[in-house]
This record gives C-alpha cells, sequence and structure tokens, in this order.
C-alpha cells in the first residue's frame, strides 16, 4: 500500500528549475531516504509535500487520491495527513512560548481542540521524555534534543500518517543523535506513521531507511533498497558520495574517489547527463542523451548509461587501466 | 629528544558570572611535536574550540586563563598575559570554521591574501605578495588563480572559500595550523576534495597541524594522535589507531560506539547506542570524575578525582577503570 507518491514532479522558482521530473514512492509503514548536496532539491521537494511549495508540473497522490484531483477542502484534509520536522526545530518554536503552550497551538489552530485529544498529546509528551517539569519552560530553556521532541510532538498533534523528516539530526551530538532516531522509529511502528527522511548524513541514512533515493541536480539518479544500494552502487555519483564519507576505519569504505569540479548551478544544468562533467567514467554519449532512470532488478533503479555493475564495486582505475 | 613544538600543561579558563564562576576548561594537557598532527575532538560544550581560542588569545576579556606551564618552540608562555597573541598570525594561524565569515565581502581575495602577509612579511613589496599569494592559491586547488585572485568572497563557491582560508592560514608560513571544524561547512563530495587538500599540505609542509573536530572520521583521515575531551577536560589521548580501535575510557568507549557504521552489517530493529543523560552545567562540576553522572562502569571511587593512567606509547587516560 503507498502512502505517497509523487509523479514527475517539478518546481520552479522563476525561471530557475530546482527540481525536474522526479517520481517518488512511499509505502506505508516503511522509512524513505532522501540524499543529496545541497541544491540538489531535496528540501524543495519536503516543501512540495507539505504543501508549502506548488508543484509547477506533475502530481501529488496520498493514500490514493489526487491532491489536483480533488475539491480544496477535500485537498486540506489530506494535506493534513503529511507533517514536516523543521531542520532547525528550536528556530521553529515560538521563543515567547511555554513548552505547554506550544503543544496545545497546532489544535488551536486547527479548531479540533478536546480535552481528550489534549490528554493523549501530553501523554504521548511524557512517553517520549517531555515531563511535566518542562511544560512550563521556553524553548531557550531546552536542550537541542528537548527542542527536537517538542517539535516532534508538535507535528504528531494533528494525527498525521506520513511525517517529512528534513534533516532531523543536524546539528545534533552524535550521543544524543543515537537517541532521536531510536525515538523516531520506535514511535513510526506504534503510530503506523511513514517516514520520508531527508538527510545528507549517509551514516544516518544507512542505517535507518528501508529505500533509498539519491538526487543530484534537481533529479533522481538512483534508487532502491538502502542496504544493496549502498553496498554496490549502480551511478557513479553514488559511488563517489559514498566513497568520501568519512569513517573510522578507512579500509571499509575503499578507495576514495575525489570528484574533481563544484556542484553545477541548478540554473544552467549541464547538458546530457547532469553528471557528466565529474563523472570519472564519462563517455562522449554522456554530453549529448539524457540519462532515463530505469528500472532494474531488485528494486532499484539508475539514470546512468553506462551504470557500474552492482554485483561488485568497479573503481575508475580499473576501468581507465 | 627533540622538545615538543607546543607544550601546555594544566591549561585552566573559567569565566566569573553573577555569584558564580564556570569553569570551561579544567586541567587540559596538550602536546604537539613538531611536524605532528593533533586531533582534538569532543561534542559541544567539550571545551575543545576554548583550547584553540585559547592557544591564538581570542578568549573574551573575562575569560580567567590560566597554565603551570606553556612553551611554543621553545620559549615559555604567559598565557594569563595573552602572550600568545603575539603569535597569530606570524607563528600560528587557524582555519575557521564558516569560511564565509571569515572573508571580508568588502576585499577581492587577492587583497585580503595580500593583507594577511604584512605582518610576517612587513619588508616585502606588495607585487611580491601578490605573486606568492598567487602561487598558493593555485597550489591549495584554485583554478585560474590569476583571474581569480581579482574576484570577491560572493562570487565563490563554499569549497573554493574554504580553499581561499587554507592559503590564507598558509601564506603566513606558520609553526602551527590550527583547523576548526575546517570541512563542517561543506557537502560530502567537496569535503572529500578539502581532506585531499589537507592531506598534500600536512606531506609538503614541516608545519604541525591541531585539528578541531567533533567527526572522529575526520581525525582518523588528517591526524597521527588524538586528544578527546569531555567537559572541558581529556579524558583519553594517544594514537590515533590506538585510541579510536582500543578506547580505554568508557567516554572514548560510548563515543565511538555511537558512531554509525554504515557498510557493516547490522540489525535494523535494534537501537542505536546512544549515551544517556547530558553534559554537567560547568557552573557546578561535580567533584570526581567528570563522567562519573553518565559513565555504565561507574563505581564508589569515582567521586574522587580519576589518575592520569599511562597505556604505554604515549597514551594516558583519567579513570579509574584498573587503576592500581
Amino acid at each position: 500500500m503507498t502512502a505517497l507518491t509523487l509523479k514527475d514532479a517539478v518546481i520552479r522558482y522563476d525561471r530557475l528549475t530546482a527540481v525536474d521530473g522526479v517520481s517518488l514512492e512511499l509505502r506505508r509503514g516503511e522509512t524513505l531516504g532522501l540524499v543529496g548536496e545541497s541544491g540538489c532539491g531535496k528540501s524543495s521537494i519536503a516543501r512540495a509535500i507539505v504543501g508549502l511549495q506548488p508543484l509547477a508540473d506533475g502530481t501529488l497522490t496520498i493514500e490514493g487520491e489526487t491532491l489536483q484531483e480533488v475539491s480544496s477542502q477535500r485537498k486540506q484534509a489530506l494535506q493534513r495527513k503529511i507533517q514536516l520536522l523543521f531542520q532547525d526545530p528550536a528556530a521553529s518554536l515560538s521563543p515567547r512560548m511555554t513548552v505547554r503552550s506550544l503543544l496545545a497551538e497546532p489544535l488551536k489552530i486547527r479548531g479540533t481542540y478536546t480535552p481528550e485529544r489534549w490528554a493523549r498529546i501530553l501523554e504521548l509528551a511524557v512517553s517520549i521524555g517531555l515531563g511535566e517539569q518542562l511544560l512550563s519552560r521556553c524553548p531557550h530553556q531546552l536542550s537541542g534534543g528537548q527542542a527536537r521532541r517538542v517539535a516532534l510532538v508538535r507535528a504528531l498533534a494533528a494525527e498525521p500518517s506520513i511525517i517529512v523528516a528534513d534533516e532531523p539530526t543536524a546539528g545534533l551530538d552524535i550521543s544524543v543523535q543515537g537517541d532521536l532516531l531510536n525515538l523516531l522509529r520506535a514511535l513510526r511502528d506504534r503510530l503506523g506513521l511513514s517516514y520520508l527522511l531527508i538527510s545528507h548524513n549517509l551514516n544516518v541514512v544507512g542505517r535507518v531507511t528501508d529505500r533509498v533515493a539519491v538526487m543530484y541536480l534537481g533529479q533522481i539518479v538512483e534508487s532502491g533498497p538502502t542496504a544493496a544500494l549502498f553496498r554496490a552502487p549502480a551511478h557513479p555519483y553514488t559511488q563517489a558520495l559514498l566513497s568520501a564519507n568519512l569513517t573510522l576505519d578507512a579500509s571499509r569504505r575503499g578507495e576514495r574517489i575525489v570528484l574533481s569540479g563544484e556542484l553545477p548551478s541548478p540554473s544552467n544544468p549541464p547538458s546530457g547527463c547532469r553528471f557528466h562533467k565529474r563523472c570519472p567514467f564519462a563517455q562522449p554519449k554522456c554530453s549529448i542523451d539524457v540519462p532515463a532512470l530505469q528500472a532494474g532488478p531488485g528494486e532499484r533503479s539508475v539514470a546512468c548509461h553506462f551504470p557500474l555493475s552492482t554485483a561488485s564495486v568497479v573503481t575508475p582505475q580499473a576501468i581507465a587501466g | 629528544m627533540t622538545a615538543a613544538l607546543l607544550t601546555i600543561e594544566n591549561l585552566n579558563v573559567s569565566y566569573r558570572g553573577r555569584g558564580h564562576s564556570a569553569h570551561i576548561l579544567d586541567g587540559v594537557d596538550l602536546e604537539i611535536g613538531h611536524g605532528q598532527s593533533v586531533g582534538l575532538v569532543g561534542e559541544s560544550g567539550s571545551g575543545k574550540s576554548t583550547v584553540a581560542f585559547a592557544l591564538l588569545g581570542l578568549l573574551a576579556d573575562n575569560a580567567e586563563v590560566s597554565a603551570d606551564h606553556a612553551a611554543f618552540d621553545g620559549r615559555t608562555q604567559d598565557f594569563a598575559k595573552r602572550e600568545t597573541a603575539s603569535l597569530r598570525g606570524t607563528d600560528i594561524a587557524m582555519i575557521f570554521q564558516d569560511p564565509m565569515t571569515a572573508l571580508n565581502p568588502m576585499f577581492s581575495i587577492g587583497t585580503q591574501l595580500v593583507d594577511i602577509q604584512r605582518r610576517r612579511f612587513p619588508k616585502e613589496s606588495r607585487k611580491a605578495l601578490w605573486a606568492r599569494a598567487q602561487a598558493v592559491l593555485a597550489d591549495v586547488g584554485v583554478q585560474d588563480a590569476a583571474a581569480r585572485m581579482h574576484r570577491y568572497p560572493h562570487e565563490f563557491s563554499g569549497g573554493m572559500r574554504q580553499r581561499v582560508v587554507i592559503a590564507m592560514a598558509l601564506l603566513v608560513e606558520p609553526k602551527l595550523l590550527i583547523a576548526d571544524e575546517p570541512t563542517t561547512a561543506l557537502d560530502a563530495t567537496i569535503e572529500a576534495q578539502v581532506v585531499e587538500v589537507l592531506h598534500r599540505l600536512r606531506q609538503r609542509t614541516s608545519a604541525s597541524m591541531l585539528v578541531v573536530s567533533h567527526s572522529m572520521g575526520l581525525i582518523a583521515e588528517l591526524c597521527d594522535s588524538v586528544v578527546v575531551m569531555y567537559a572541558g577536560t581529556v579524558v583519553e589521548s594517544g594514537k590515533v589507531a590506538d585510541v579510536l580501535h582500543r578506547p580505554r575510557h568508557p567516554y572514548t568507549r560510548a563515543l565511538l560506539a555511537c558512531e554509525i557504521d554504515p557498510f557493516a552489517a547490522f540489525d535494523p530493529s535494534q537501537d542505536l547506542a546512544t549515551i544517556p543523560g547530558t553534559v554537567p552545567d560547568p557552573s557546578r562540576r561535580p567533584q570526581g570524575c567528570i563522567f562519573a553522572g553518565r559513565c555504565p562502569a561507574r563505581h564508589d571511587r569515582c567521586s574522587e578525582k580519576p589518575p592520569q593512567q599511562q597505556a604505554g606509547d604515549g597514551r594516558t587516560y583519567a579513570c579509574w577503570l584498573e587503576a592500581a
């Protein structure tokens, strides 16, 4: 069962096309990761899914109903099933409100306040470690982890079925990061949620997502089950991205591939394959023809004219030699 | 044995507040050998940046700084009098975390790269300094350096700006290069490029390096030895390979357990490791071991200050475990 489907989505800011034909499918109860570097369009997708940014083209379907085809009233109801966890939760909390009023705010805005609902929210808050004594505090008196929990309860107050988490662990110390990720997973299983997790932290994405989509310059270059994709990436960009990840044991990740050049500007993307200028395997064809995202075995898709063998990892040296 | 480039013993930093004072650094020892690269690793509030700032004499005016003994390149330094500030920009250079705020938006890169050298080479002509700057800029991987010298910071990408900042630090030919989170603001593939530049640099210059970071991966990549800090104290130090692969202190162990290895096989239903509890308030530091409140191996003796234990090969750790 699909929780959410994004089909051929295009997002434009004036003349800049930030997202160019992206399709995503979020299955019910799973965590889907979306990775990529700055400017690849991953946050634009998050904003479009929660309705903060209109789609210039393409469709968004929530639990079987396509938003473009339903009444505006129904659209609102559907959109309410999706909540966004902001990148900087402390900044998303009004500094002059107490935790108690921050938690009550979503109910009041929607006019859905009932004593039962409020009791449920308090119960949820306590269950994730926001005790009674925290309720009268203001955001500046909270630790980073606590602020994130408040933002999380606020998002859950709307009783969503889908959570879009944009860099949920950015800025958190590693000793606290695990705590939040454990909590997110426990809540997913307890409340039957589906997550779209957007992050540039490959360690986190590799550990907590079921499937992953890799973006480069407004397009998805590769997607598939996380474990298989991390073990043997098919797209040269994914391979370089994974090899650039700093790990404690350098022997584990194999040869580091340092890409030449910088991320091109999305306002003027390269011709053909958008990655060809930095690709260690680029062929003449790559600068002319745009590779389509093609489905392969094992639920994997890749947009590359010369995908890497997913059976074994190939290094650039091996091909050059 | 030759003397180390930098030796600090028992460095203390505190800030006096209303009614109480906050102890930020408590008895930090640090030694950096000639040509050696040392990593300073710890989480927020561990005091790792304070160590770097104290070295540069850049702490706020109300900071109270003291050390039993401090020497840089054979000369004794008095931290209380901020004598190290005079080394800044000549013998010690710093690569700051945020390459945007480290550069002045009003001046071209070339002008800034020339000005940084004035203090170090006061007698050189602008032309000579410009030529040096251009050469170093090309050296850190900025293509078309001659033209780029006339450009302004906003015309550079994040990775390129960080290269400019690295070039700036190199131009003064420092004996010690401090890099404070040099890649934190960068994207993964750009980070890899900057790490590569720093690698090359280490092989070519004789400068020592102090890398301040929360990232164990970066330290593993760039350093020979590592100093692990927690709440203003050094809990463990030694060679990178020893500390990262065979940690002795419970904090180092707990911290390393929190690191995620995405290539390792794992059970997805298993919880991720965490360190329960919070860092103690610097104005209310516990008497004994600073980590005792969160330590899984805590016992009665931890209410007393733990001894510095030696474990061979220059490794020390502050813990009661296995203490005689």
